[in-house]
């Protein structure tokens, strides 16, 4: 790691104040991608702030027809949560998937939705589940939010402090894992909510998190995991590396899908 | 350089360090506690898991001065009076380990793993829950053995194992 300078603010205000005032900041979440990027010297900030001091930024609460999670939160928390577990199951499967137990522990929601890894658990649920993206300056439809390969609609200075998620009246996650890291090969959320019907893929997109219409399009026929008998996801512009090339991965969409909804449909 | 302030294993500890440093490497280096072991350096290996404020975490993937204020438990905090905590006592009984290289880290995830689920584990969610922890030796097959022992013998006298574990 190169040197940097290190700050700890106690609210989402302060670190916003230290984000604009510093040179060539950071936000450090839980740290489980910054960190190891940072060792690798692929990333060399001038300055660190760490969000973790932050009480604004963690909680997880029911808000009408939402479940509304500080950023902050980790996924241990989201997993084992009753809230989320009653209200989103699909949610609180995903957050238990991720990475392993003491990962779970440092990983949080906004450091994984901010970082848009193409291979994320959380990006899928987002867009499946239509959430928004609440900063300290605006808030985001995940339809605006991930915008490609690491990248998302988050400007410079700006700081994700909840996520909120509607409830869908049928959801579920299925993920085909790469078993070293953990990592989805493969993820798909499903989310039903009254007619509407949205698949949503991750670890496959060469662009990151992305819809698959013609399976919402099936699906809204029909909510059951027949309606995607014979679907094939195409292998263009998918994902190829030494783990699974994209032939296979494109192949693991349809089979993923169909266990999400499988799930959701509790069969 | 900055000063950070934790409790460890009970004790109060004040460092003065430099921003880079991980977590494991202030208890190794600064505070001589050399248990808690560095496999990987990548999050893979589970080698480095210590507990923070109750929860298992991998102590090189998180910055020391990120845990200002916060309670820390390794290996080192786990036997109390120079008798062994049941867990390790389990690992030893159950020969759980070869090189030991990786036994720390196993054995502070496992007392998580009862604190999170409770006495009666059975062989699957060990495994599932032991994903973060490699061994290169064993095979897993008797440090799995060891733990549902061991969190056995936890639920015997549940009351100091746990304290001692936080």
């Amino acid at each position: 790691m190169y040197a940097f300078t290190f700050h700890r603010p106690a609210t989402a205000r302060q670190a916003a104040g230290l984000l604009a005032k510093k040179e060539d900041a950071k936000l450090l979440a839980g740290g489980h991608t910054l960190l190891p990027t940072m060792k690798q010297r692929l990333a060399s900030p001038g300055a660190l702030v760490d969000l973790g001091g932050c009480a604004d930024l963690k909680g997880i609460e029911r808000k009408g027809r939402n479940v509304v999670i500080g950023a902050m939160t980790t996924h241990a928390e989201v997993a084992a949560s009753p809230l989320v577990q009653e209200a989103i199951p699909g949610l609180a499967y995903l957050a238990s998937h991720i990475g392993d137990p003491h990962v779970r522990n440092r990983g949080t929601i906004g450091g994984s939705v901010a970082n848009n890894d193409p291979a994320a658990d959380y990006p899928a649920a987002c867009l499946a589940l239509g959430a928004t993206i609440v900063t300290n300056k605006r808030k985001i439809g995940a339809d605006e939010f991930f915008t490609g390969l690491y990248e998302t609609a988050l400007e410079e200075g700006e700081i994700i402090t909840k996520i909120a998620f509607p409830l869908a009246s049928k959801a579920a996650y299925a993920k085909f894992r790469n078993p070293a890291s953990r990592y989805a090969l493969v993820g798909v959320f499903v989310a039903k909510r009254g007619s509407d019907v949205r698949v949503a893929v991750t670890g496959a997109g060469e662009g990151g998190v992305f819809r698959w219409p013609e399976a919402e399009d099936a699906l809204k026929t029909r909510f059951t995991a027949k309606s995607l008998d014979g679907l094939k996801a195409s292998a263009k512009g998918i994902n190829a590396d030494m783990h699974a090339d994209a032939e296979y991965r494109a192949h693991l969409i349809g089979v993923m899908a169909k266990e999400a909804v499988a799930r959701a449909t509790g069969k | 350089m900055a000063t950070v302030s934790m409790t460890v294993n009970g004790k109060a500890v004040t460092g003065t360090i430099d921003s880079r440093t991980l977590l494991v490497q202030f208890l190794r280096e600064n505070l001589r506690l050399t248990g808690t072991h560095v496999g990987c350096d990548t999050s893979q290996c589970g080698a480095c898991v210590v507990h923070v404020d109750g929860k298992a975490i991998k102590s090189c993937t998180t910055l020391a001065l990120s845990l200002e204020g916060a309670s820390v438990t390794t290996i080192e905090g786990l036997a109390v009076n120079g008798t062994l905590h049941p867990m390790q006592e389990a690992f030893r009984e159950h020969h759980g380990l070869q090189c030991g290289y990786c036994t720390p880290g196993m054995i502070m995830a496992a007392v998580d793993i009862v604190n999170r689920r409770g006495h009666a584990l059975d062989e699957q969610t060990i495994r599932e829950d032991l994903d973060g922890n490699i061994c290169r030796c064993t095979g897993y097959h008797n440090i799995v053995k060891a733990i549902a022992a061991g969190a056995e013998a936890m639920g015997g006298k549940a009351k100091p194992a746990r304290q001692a574990a936080e």
